[in-house]
């Protein structure tokens, strides 16, 4: 089969690699019709994510066909159209018996500090992901779900993480009634946060990027204000000024390891790899909030320490919410609001590229060229 | 006022806000936030028909965290561990995911895997090309200068390191492998002109 393949920071490749095969009773294998690039998966092309091995197949937002099925599944067959979300659970562990699928115990023997993840390096478990004409899924009873008829691919497949990963984190903000609400970053998972921030109520949602097509988008996506941080000279006293030196009562980073606005911050965790990553986002969160505030975290970091201004955070009586997000369990409630209208994903996609041409698709969500915003990935033989 | 009793005003009402914005507040109510409360039983064990999973057969030693009681129930084996690069991750975890150690060596693993792999290719009809694997053509077919020309982008700052951090390593290999050759090429020449001499 083909399949991307990581050969060394910043450089990918097509190869043929053996398709998977079932290597528990509960393994199905699906053959991808859809896949995406992840924010996140910059991460680990940008060499940042420890134990990355060469060959690797990244991707973990795919939908696709059952194709093959092991001794136990029960819930699905040959044939069915399913979402996968990027989290690997088992369904019964301490962790997922309580719903906390991005956590689960069973699937991740490389480290007890993350569950597992399709292609996401060794440190989520060591499985090749959905960038690919096929993908191995465990616990196939548990994780995928069937895709309801009426609902768009794209919209399928951005539901698969950065959908379901942006409803949560504004779900991490404990948001009430009225609430100010600043978002970090305008990907795909900070414009859905801002967008989920108003259905939960948000009296004034405020999105902060550098880059200005994702700002365009922030206003008509996610009805948010929006502000360059490169046009102010210090972000955090702005968003004293317009709370009227309150500060925020929720603030989200949905920005995660490579953020920009530092160059020290940047350049010692993307481009030299000394911090698990770059917390300028966080670090401008604790510093917009009010005492006694919320702040969500679901933007990704690695595993080392990050120079984190953990004093402010403390002495300003924060409350810290933070995790990978159950996907899963977001479905049923996020199903509805696609159906009613309230989101559309697919509105996010930007560029759809050939499985073949991933190394160019990489490259120009990494450098940011084009007005991309969230680029898809079509499979060969898809 | 922040510095008296009442929260500054929100410009717009909620009835505002409900007109303006689809779906305004249908989340209100933190019951129907699917994850509020964080931790919430799960009844029906999402479609698990087990208490304990089955194992995977383990089929060659899968190296896991010291902080695991047990190998987990279900793994990954793309890519198992191999050659020096193996060696230096299999040591890695000995340390437990507390100890910068164990980061670090695997963040050492990971750059001599690409080495072991970048020479292994030379020597395949298909070696590693520094050019397409980049993918630096989409600079040319999708607007690599107009996308930074004239923007507000904080990135251009550091972007121009990207390409030291891919070539750099490259060039400083070439560099070495031409020293290397050029002093063994020396070496050999001083050998035979003193062979020479001892001749006379």
């Amino acid at each position: 089969m083909r399949a991307m393949v990581y050969r060394g920071p910043y450089k990918v490749r097509v190869e043929e690699k053996d398709r998977p095969t079932i290597e528990h009773p509960n393994d199905a294998i699906i053959r991808v019709q859809l896949a995406a690039i992840c924010g996140s998966d910059l991460h680990l092309y940008h060499g940042m994510m420890p134990d990355t091995r060469i060959g690797h197949t990244f991707g973990h937002e795919f939908i696709g066909v059952v194709d093959e099925v092991g001794s136990s599944v029960q819930n699905l067959a040959v044939g069915d159209r399913v979402m996968v979300p990027f989290n690997i659970f088992c369904g019964t562990c301490w962790y997922c018996a309580r719903g906390l699928y991005s956590n689960c115990h069973n699937v991740n023997p490389n480290a007890t500090a993350v569950g597992g993840i399709y292609g996401y390096s060794h440190t989520t478990g060591g499985y090749d992901g959905g960038q690919a004409e096929f993908v191995r899924v465990p616990f196939a009873d548990v994780g995928p779900s069937k895709i309801p008829d009426w609902m768009d691919d794209e919209d399928a497949v951005l539901l698969t993480d950065a959908t379901a990963t942006g409803y949560f984190g504004a779900q991490l903000g404990d948001i009430v009634e009225g609430d100010v609400v600043i978002v970090f970053g305008a990907g795909p998972v900070g414009l859905v946060a801002a967008k989920s921030a108003w259905l939960m109520g948000a009296g004034r949602v405020i999105v902060i990027d550098h880059l200005d097509h994702r700002l365009e988008k922030a206003r008509t996506f996610a009805h948010a204000e929006t502000y360059n941080f490169t046009q102010y000279g210090d972000i955090v006293l702005e968003m004293k000024k317009t709370t009227d030196w309150l500060g925020a009562d929720v603030a989200i980073d949905a920005v995660g390891a490579e953020a920009d606005g530092n160059f020290l911050q940047h350049v010692t965790s993307s481009k030299l790899k000394l911090q698990g990553g770059s917390p300028v986002a966080l670090n401008w969160a604790i510093d917009s909030v009010r005492k006694g505030a919320t702040i969500s975290v679901m933007g990704a970091y690695g595993p080392l320490f990050s120079a984190v201004k953990f004093g402010d955070a403390m002495n300003k009586g924060l409350t810290i919410h933070t995790n990978q997000a159950p996907v899963k369990r977001q479905w049923p409630r996020l199903f509805e609001h696609v159906r009613n209208g309230y989101l559309k994903p697919s509105e996010l996609v930007t560029h759809r590229v050939p499985l073949e041409h991933i190394a160019e698709g990489y490259h120009m969500f990494s450098a940011k060229l084009d007005g991309i915003i969230k680029p898809l990935v079509v499979p060969t033989a898809a | 006022m922040t510095y008296t009793p009442h929260k500054p005003p929100i410009a717009e009402s909620p009835d505002e806000l409900r007109t303006r914005i689809p779906g305004w507040g249908v989340d209100l109510d933190p019951k129907d936030r699917p994850s509020v409360p964080k931790l919430q039983w799960q009844e029906d064990f999402t479609g698990a028909h087990w208490e304990s999973p089955e194992r995977q057969p383990e089929k060659y030693p899968r190296e896991r965290s010291v902080e695991h009681g047990m190998l987990t129930p279900v793994f990954g084996t793309a890519q198992p561990p191999s050659g020096l690069s193996g060696a230096i991750r299999r040591y890695a975890y000995h340390y437990s995911e507390g100890r910068l150690a164990h980061w670090l060596l695997l963040v050492l693993g990971d750059r001599v895997d690409a080495w072991e792999h970048h020479l292994k290719s030379l020597l395949t009809l298909r070696p590693d090309n520094p050019v397409t694997q980049t993918g630096v053509k989409a600079e040319f077919t999708h607007h690599g200068l107009k996308s930074r020309l004239g923007q507000h982008r904080t990135d251009l700052k550091h972007q121009v390191l990207d390409p030291v951090i891919v070539g750099g390593p490259w060039v400083a290999a070439a560099g070495a492998v031409y020293v290397g050759a050029r002093g063994v090429a020396r070496s050999l020449s001083r050998a035979g002109s003193d062979g020479a001499r001892s001749v006379h």
